[in-house]
């Protein structure tokens, strides 16, 4: 897996991207490159721009300014067009329809199309082919608007807070096929989500979005071993030497989430690896705090 | 084969847990030379998980002799880590569980059991590292 990624473009670029609707910027100044082949985390609270920025890299709406690549192509070709799946929050599907009649309708508008995966997914939910899609629950809906992706075999595919309405074991199955389709085939895949914990063990690579801005991209890894959860006696004069992401004092005991500047952290600190969740909470209760983007999402060289 | 049971709350990390369960079944003899481990896409399928943490775990595996990857084919192991006795129908086992029956009888719960067997663990094999890793470096 890891040897492809090297070799292809990109599976997403944000080049200055930007977009900007009546009521402000939704978006701004956002550079970041996903590799080709990584399970991406997009997170970040409500209204930070996370549907626009999906959006826009599936190309439902232009940016106001910059541009978005997908496989290294800026253009709207039909041939990009099949290469991507997007499910949208709202999955939207024809409510008159069956299911079998909008499984039909992805294998008719898709040459790749893989009705064993489809099948597979409506199954795994025990949904009758002959249901119509109005009658289904919301969850339901959402394994129809899956399927539909999936059945596409994509190489990128974007889903837009694609759990949010189910239950927790068709969640887990769900995100079983996505991973095995991952495995098998290579995916990339791009996932929003504001259910931290969901995402642990799932993503390899992390975008936070906040308030319109990219605040840390790049490998999960990477980002997670930048920072330090520090307890201790002291106060927060004492870090002065460390990028001080958030510190919380509770009588003579702080609490600090940083990023070392160098290898040993002096004084009695107590030093843990801080988890996905805490390390999002702490950039999100923190809003002035430096962003980081590690060198692979680093900003192209060339523009 | 095997299944991998993945713990999201354990603060052990996914690719390590799968390490450790691969090497507890090759202790207990549950996996033998020549078995195949089961595929990423297996793995990640029933666990949803990252499929690049099922592929650490099994470089991981591969460095340290126990697997050997064969291109298209899958996993599979090469060697075995059970010894005379520490299989699960071994005497050794059997003489572990009386004597575990015999704790239990003198009213020790559970937890006393585990921190008994810690401190003697502890005194034989003496490293900081404790007594299972002890036991792998002892084995690589």
């Amino acid at each position: 897996m890891n040897n492809q990624t090297v070799a292809r473009p990109p599976a997403v670029e944000a080049i200055g991207l930007g977009k900007k609707y009546r009521r402000g910027w939704a978006l701004r100044e956002c550079s970041f490159r996903i590799p080709a082949g990584r399970i991406c985390g997009l997170v970040g609270p409500n209204g930070a721009g996370k549907s626009t920025l999906l959006g826009l890299a599936a190309r439902l709406s232009s940016p106001t300014e910059g541009e978005i690549r997908l496989h290294g192509e800026s253009l709207a070709d039909p041939e990009l067009r099949r290469s991507f799946a997007y499910v949208a929050q709202d999955k939207p599907l024809y409510r008159r329809f069956t299911v079998a009649e909008m499984l039909r309708f992805g294998r008719e508008l898709n040459p790749r199309w893989d009705q064993d995966t489809a099948h597979r997914i409506i199954e795994q939910g025990q949904l009758a082919l002959d249901a119509r899609i109005g009658t289904l629950s919301g969850g339901q809906r959402t394994r129809v608007a899956l399927a539909l992706a999936l059945g596409k075999r994509p190489d990128l595919l974007l889903l837009d807070e694609p759990m949010s309405d189910m239950d927790p074991l068709a969640r887990h199955q769900l995100l079983g096929t996505l991973m095995a389709e991952a495995a098998e085939h290579g995916t990339t895949i791009v996932l929003s989500s504001h259910i931290l914990p969901e995402l642990d063990g799932i993503i390899d690579y992390l975008l936070l979005v906040d308030a319109g801005r990219i605040r840390l991209a790049g490998e999960a890894e990477e980002i997670l071993d930048a920072h330090r959860l520090l307890v201790g006696a002291g106060t927060a004069a004492d870090l002065a030497a460390h990028t001080v992401i958030e510190a919380r004092q509770a009588g003579r005991q702080l609490t600090a989430l940083v990023r070392p500047e160098e290898q040993a952290i002096g004084g009695d600190w107590e030093a843990t690896a801080p988890t996905l969740e805490e390390l999002l909470l702490g950039y999100l209760r923190s809003p002035q705090a430096p962003s980081l983007c590690t060198a692979e999402a680093g900003q192209a060289v060339a523009a | 084969m095997i299944e991998y049971r993945i713990d999201r709350r354990s603060g052990v990390a996914t690719y390590q847990q799968i390490v450790q369960q691969t090497k507890q079944a090759l202790r207990l003899g549950l996996l033998q030379p020549g078995d195949k481990l089961p595929t990423a896409r297996e793995v990640v399928e029933a666990t949803a998980i990252n499929p690049n943490t099922v592929l650490k775990a099994y470089r991981e595996l591969d460095r340290e002799g126990l697997v050997e990857p064969r291109p298209g084919l899958g996993t599979f192991v090469s060697r075995s880590l059970a010894r005379a006795g520490a299989g699960a129908d071994g005497p050794l086992r059997a003489e572990l569980d009386a004597w575990v029956s015999r704790a239990a009888e003198a009213g020790l719960e559970r937890e006393d059991v585990a921190a008994l067997m810690a401190s003697v663990l502890e005194q034989r094999f003496i490293t900081g590292v404790g007594p299972v890793a002890h036991s792998d470096e002892g084995n690589a």
